[in-house]
């Protein structure tokens, strides 16, 4: 795995690789994502015949806030690799539906639920999402409520898009411990001062 | 048309333009909720386009406001047919993030049912895949053999659908007493059940007419549209990810793995038929080789404790507490973890931040990619045909719209 994971970032493009948990990561620039996909493909030494997966994930405090991960498989040379690029809104991924034609859908996807562009590829429709829908859900500043509803209008005989009204607001409890991060409890310094006051002394 | 091609129209020749149909979301054949458009010419199928999201839940959005453990249930509505594979697939993900790894016993519990799910989720394609083309029976005989091992998923899990029983760690509780008998039980008779099932359609004159040569689909092709499982066995790639890489206690146990050589939907039915019996197998050298142990962790951290425990020592209250509402925290990292679903591979990538809940959980669901080569092995069949392919492909909804 070492030796392929060299390999790999011997390829331009390619920053670098790392094996996190027992499996291969890469990273590559934006640019060069469809000449390396095409390497990755046709090198006898890769041989990953399939994309199985191609998901962005955000990051929304980075300036390019989305990672745009290709999860490959070789079933050839039984081998997996991850090769992750990042983008932000508006620069596009270059597309490699021609690689694989499967791409087009997990990029339609991606469009979909992140906003990420693929740039080549003809059929960047919504995928998951309802048809008319705005905005692009799994984005992080995207409240899980969503913004819209949709409910059956008796009166109109027709379906109709509200905003969302809760009746509840909603609820997201922390239930992060506090007793992990905070080691003085308040009101309670005193304590603490002391202590390190005494420790100080010997 | 007919002027293009310069044929006088005469009092025999029908006209026929090319035309737009819907095809579902709610045609008994589409398998859930799939919108298909489907462009014909005449009875002939020139283009095929998938609409998908009619079932979109957001499950992904979701589980980033879950716990790890209240993650868990949302995996079995994904693939309703096979709820406990699901489970699988995350359970060991979050495993390899916590670096932990389940006892024996609940390994071999996990194959187990793995593999009974498997059994229910091929019965439940092959009958209804033969009723979309027109056979009846299989599904009535089918159905009932569904219920016994529903009943197993029920004695173990309490649930016969949305068992949540493998969670991070082992399985939610041991097997209750007698089961295993009843299990081995059911495998002796099952393989005369898949006998009968085969009796009925594999050498049957209208099911080959209907299947053979239709939806066909080279290596090559199968390997570039993403293809795993029985439909990427069908065209002839040796693949099974038990055997590649195995997880849990797949090693240790001895099965075939059918290849087709075609890659039709005649192909794509048998490789389902094979893994039934193979299924049996693998069912019943994990009966043998199961031995009494832990079926979870024994890390207090990871899995709650017994109820028995629980009010006897406080510590382990607290444990329980803590477990059911915080949960435990992740380390930072990720892993893209696949299983061999009885649809194909299934993955998940699963991103963890630290804290107590995924940052991302992707799920690659198997139908997404068999779905969208649907316009490919559709071109120039009739329209007839595209239910055998659906039907072969093995496609739900709950998977394919997350």
């Amino acid at each position: 795995m070492e030796l392929l994971g060299q390999a790999v970032a011997a390829i331009p493009g390619v920053s670098g690789f790392r094996i996190e948990g027992g499996e291969l990561v890469a990273h590559a620039s934006r640019e060069s994502i469809l000449t390396l996909m095409t390497t990755l493909r046709d090198d006898p030494r890769f041989a990953f015949e399939q994309v199985m997966d191609i998901c962005g994930v955000d990051w929304p405090d980075r300036e390019d806030r989305f990672d745009v991960v290709y999860n490959l498989l070789s079933v050839t040379l039984n081998q997996r690799l991850r090769v992750i690029t990042t983008t932000d809104t508006v620069l596009p991924v270059p597309s490699v539906h021609t690689v694989w034609p499967v791409a087009t859908w997990w990029e339609r996807e991606a469009w979909d639920l992140y906003g990420i562009i693929f740039s080549g590829q003809p059929d960047l429709r919504r995928i998951l999402t309802d048809y008319g829908f705005e905005g692009h859900p799994l984005r992080k500043d995207f409240p899980l409520t969503g913004y819209v509803e949709v409910r059956y209008d008796e009166e109109r005989k027709q379906v109709v898009n509200e905003p969302v009204r809760l009746t509840q607001d909603f609820r997201s409890f922390d239930f992060l411990s506090p007793w992990e991060a905070m080691t003085t409890l308040p009101g309670d310094e005193k304590v603490f001062t002391e202590r390190a006051a005494e420790q100080a002394k010997g | 048309m007919s002027e293009t091609i310069g044929i006088v129209p005469s009092a025999k020749t029908v006209e026929i333009e090319s035309h737009s149909i819907n095809f579902g979301p709610q045609h008994p054949a589409a398998h859930g909720v799939l919108r298909l458009i489907l462009e014909l010419d005449g009875e002939v199928v020139e283009r095929a386009d998938p609409h998908i999201g009619l079932l979109h839940r957001g499950t992904e959005k979701l589980i980033e406001y879950k716990t790890y453990m209240q993650a868990v249930p949302y995996f079995d509505r994904l693939d309703y047919v096979s709820p406990m594979c699901e489970e699988h697939a995350f359970a060991l993900a979050v495993e390899k993030l916590l670096g932990i790894t389940a006892p024996d016993r609940a390994q071999w519990i996990r194959v187990l049912f793995a593999e009974i799910t498997r059994v229910l989720n091929h019965l439940l394609n092959l009958t209804t895949y033969a009723l979309d083309v027109g056979a009846i029976t299989p599904s009535l005989w089918g159905f009932e053999e569904r219920e016994k091992l529903m009943e197993f998923h029920e004695a173990a899990s309490g649930a016969r659908l949305h068992a949540n029983y493998f969670r991070p760690g082992g399985v939610s509780k041991d097997l209750p007493a007698g089961l295993t008998d009843k299990i081995a039980a059911w495998a002796e008779t099952f393989p005369k059940f898949v006998d009968d099932i085969e009796s009925l359609l594999t050498n049957n004159r209208i099911w080959k007419q209907r299947t053979v040569d239709i939806g066909t689909f080279s290596a090559e092709q199968a390997l570039a549209w993403g293809f795993s499982g029985p439909p990427l066995r069908a065209s002839g790639v040796p693949w099974d990810l038990r055997r590649a890489q195995p997880y849990d206690k797949y090693a240790e146990v001895e099965f075939q793995i059918p290849v087709g050589r075609n890659g039709d939907c005649y192909d794509r039915y048998l490789m389902r038929v094979y893994e039934l019996r193979e299924s049996v197998k693998i069912i019943k050298q994990a009966l043998a080789k199961m031995k009494p142990g832990p079926i979870k962790v024994q890390d207090r951290k990871f899995s709650p404790p017994t109820r028995g425990e629980m009010k006897r020592s406080m510590e382990a209250l607290i444990h329980h507490f803590k477990l059911y509402t915080e949960g435990y925290h992740v380390p930072a990292g990720a892993t893209y973890t696949a299983v061999e679903s009885p649809k194909g591979e299934f993955g998940v990538y699963l991103v963890a931040d630290g804290t107590n809940k995924p940052y991302r959980c992707k799920i690659r669901s198997t139908g997404f990619a068999f779905l969208q080569a649907s316009d490919v092995l559709c071109k120039r069949h009739m329209l007839a045909d595209v239910c055998a392919i659906i039907g072969s492909l093995d496609v739900v909804f709950g998977e394919i719209d997350r």
